[in-house]
């Protein structure tokens, strides 16, 4: 993936997008080369929806530009729609028509007329024994199957996955990534929204937007490593709401919340064990149990997109 | 402290069915209760059962020491229930459906006022009385949601999935909420979750499948039963890595990530995977960058349990 003639699928440069007065994408600019999956991680609001809209070709950009498998977002949204397939958790299936029926529907909306196509979509998800269900009536994996199968069977070298494993558990959420890595093994890239730190896990790369700017893109180790602005401690206290308030709001202390039974506390570089144990004594609190922790993807996600 | 959450041996068919199978669970003041497991292991059905919807074919439910079978009005008024798709009047506006839900739970008229505005105050919707919930955001929405299942002071929350669709700014705000209910007022939480790491703010977690609970313990406990034997690798390509540690007699299951792989090794497996793995990739066509014990995950635990098809004693 680092090789450098690797194609770059999507090319964005400085892409912005005003509703009015409110900036709902700001200067987005990142590169997305053929074969990698990137997770695009934010808040409601902070502009992933639009800016999946706009690579699609369905909204303009107010300011900026962008490149989806070579065509100008701009003027060329016909022939990027024909190449790239896009999921919703919110699965866009119609839950009265038959499996078959709505992988048919949409091979229609894509212009695919042979049968072949629809036959490999099927064989490739594993969804022959439920062709006669109505959609309505599968459980969600296999309606997650089923929304993937009607958004690849025009073979597009893209694939939009906007929250796609929503409300599934981890093993169906396992499945489904596993087929994903098998597309893109083959040379398909993937652009993924997700509200998940356990869906970003999957993705090569992750990028972190909040109010419309994307504040990092990196791999989720490399988030992890580089991009806490300081420590990530553990801390067991009692009582715990006081140790709380305690930590909470001192000089040093970036951020201190309610793990369940402890604190999760993220601090500056400088600030040590016994500085923390002295802010809860301070507090009247002794017998702390104090413990540096490994930076989590939520602890990078709340550092960089929390208020 | 005695449970106030009490389940014994719960059964529950549906035709041919079981979907809940001699199920018993407890909870006590001041715990958080996870309940995970893949879709149709009967998550909701217990959540159902749990809050008098469904009467047990056999076994007991007690809330606050109540029976569901013979004082189910006395159980019920310790519950607040919250699921994914709680019902709010879009028409009406933040105070007026609080209201709707104190009226609903019996509270006494004199008191609506004074206990409708602390709980806002709570869920931080005081400033929004007077808006339409229908123009609430999403995750305002589900505050005023966990505030209508809070008016009449419950002691019990049972919570069915509550955070689907919510962004991970408001689902941290959410928790807070929950974590201080319990540390503060020794509320019983119980929560249904597809999510592990919601699963890990809990102070215990069971794992459901096909109608049993068949483990259950706190997260720190269930990951140290995988403690040595998850492998992190990096390196690339990674699908070859993937391919050549499947191969590897003693690893037992592979999980790709986004940058990186988790190889889950037998008992005392673990030197000769790294050995072997670093072996072939000398001799290989992919690059190991890394390959070290790392702390088990809770997915790692989830995904062991699922794949050692009842043979659960590999984590037990």
């Amino acid at each position: 993936m680092s090789a450098a003639n690797t194609k770059i699928v999507v090319r964005t440069e400085s892409l912005t997008k005003y509703f009015g007065d409110f900036c709902a994408v700001d200067a987005v600019t990142f590169d997305l080369p053929a074969g990698e999956v990137m997770g695009y991680l934010g808040p409601n609001g902070s502009g992933k929806t639009t800016t999946i809209r706009m690579l699609m070709g369905l909204l303009l950009p107010s300011a900026g530009r962008a490149q989806v498998l070579g065509f100008d977002i701009e003027r060329a949204s016909e022939a990027i729609r024909r190449r790239v397939g896009y999921m919703s958790q919110k699965f866009a299936l119609y839950d009265e028509l038959t499996a078959w029926e709505n992988l048919v529907f949409y091979a229609g909306v894509y212009g695919v007329r042979e049968r072949s196509n629809l036959d490999a979509a099927l064989d490739r998800l594993g969804l022959r024994d439920v062709l006669a269900e109505r959609a309505g009536e599968l459980p969600v994996g296999w309606r997650q199957r089923l929304a993937l199968a009607t958004a690849i069977v025009h073979r597009p070298q893209l694939l939009f996955l906007d929250e796609p494993t929503s409300g599934v558990d981890p093993t169906a959420r396992r499945d489904f990534w596993d087929l994903i890595y098998e597309f893109v093994s083959e040379g398909v890239t993937a652009f993924v929204t997700t509200h998940y730190m356990d869906e970003a896990e999957y993705c090569n790369r992750v990028g972190i937007m909040s109010s419309g700017k994307l504040l990092a893109m990196d791999t989720p180790s490399a988030l992890k490593r580089n991009y806490l602005p300081g420590i990530a401690w553990d801390v067991w206290a009692e009582p715990l709401l006081p140790a709380l308030s305690a930590l909470s709001s001192q000089p040093g202390v970036l951020r201190a919340g309610l793990a369940s039974a402890h604190l999760r506390v993220i601090t500056r570089e400088d600030v040590q064990n016994r500085i923390l144990s002295g802010m809860l004594q301070t507090a009247g609190i002794t017998g702390a149990k104090i413990v540096k922790a490994e930076p989590s993807l939520e602890d990078v996600f709340l550092a960089l997109a929390g208020a | 402290m005695k449970p106030l959450i009490l389940a014994r041996n719960i059964t529950k068919t549906f035709g041919e069915t079981r979907a809940v199978d001699d199920l018993s669970i407890q909870v006590r003041p001041g715990e958080i209760y996870g309940l995970v497991g893949p879709d149709g292991a009967g998550k909701t059905t217990t959540m159902r059962l749990l809050c008098g919807a469904l009467l047990p074919d056999s076994g007991d439910v007690t809330v606050g020491g109540h029976s569901m079978r013979t004082r189910a009005d006395q159980a019920r008024e310790q519950i607040g229930y919250l699921s994914q798709r709680f019902s709010l009047y879009e028409e009406l506006t933040v105070l007026e459906n609080i209201r709707f839900f104190a009226e609903v739970r019996g509270i006494p008229r004199a008191e609506w006022a004074t206990r409708s505005m602390e709980i806002l105050e709570f869920v931080g919707l005081a400033d929004f009385g007077s808006r339409r919930a229908g123009h609430l955001s999403g995750g305002m929405k589900q505050k005023l949601g966990l505030a209508s299942a809070l008016v009449h002071r419950p002691r019990v929350l049972l919570l069915d999935e509550p955070t689907g669709g919510v962004d991970p700014l408001t689902r941290q705000d959410f928790w807070q909420l929950i974590i201080r209910l319990v540390t503060d007022e020794g509320v019983s939480v119980l929560v249904s979750t597809p999510y592990m790491d919601e699963a890990v703010r809990c102070t215990y977690v069971g794992f459901m499948k096909a109608g049993k609970i068949v483990i259950e313990d706190t997260p720190a406990a269930l990951r140290a039963r995988l403690a040595g034997r998850i492998l992190e690798v990096r390196g690339n390509p990674l699908n070859e890595l993937r391919e050549r540690a499947l191969a590897e007699p003693t690893v037992e299951g592979v999980q790709a990530f986004g940058d990186r792989l988790h190889l889950r090794v037998r008992e005392g497996g673990a030197r000769a995977a790294i050995r072997n793995l670093q072996k072939s990739a000398r001799e290989a066509k992919f690059h190991i960058e890394k390959i070290e014990v790392t702390p088990p995950s809770l997915e790692d635990i989830f995904i062991a349990l699922l794949e050692t098809d009842g043979e659960t004693e590999a984590v037990r």
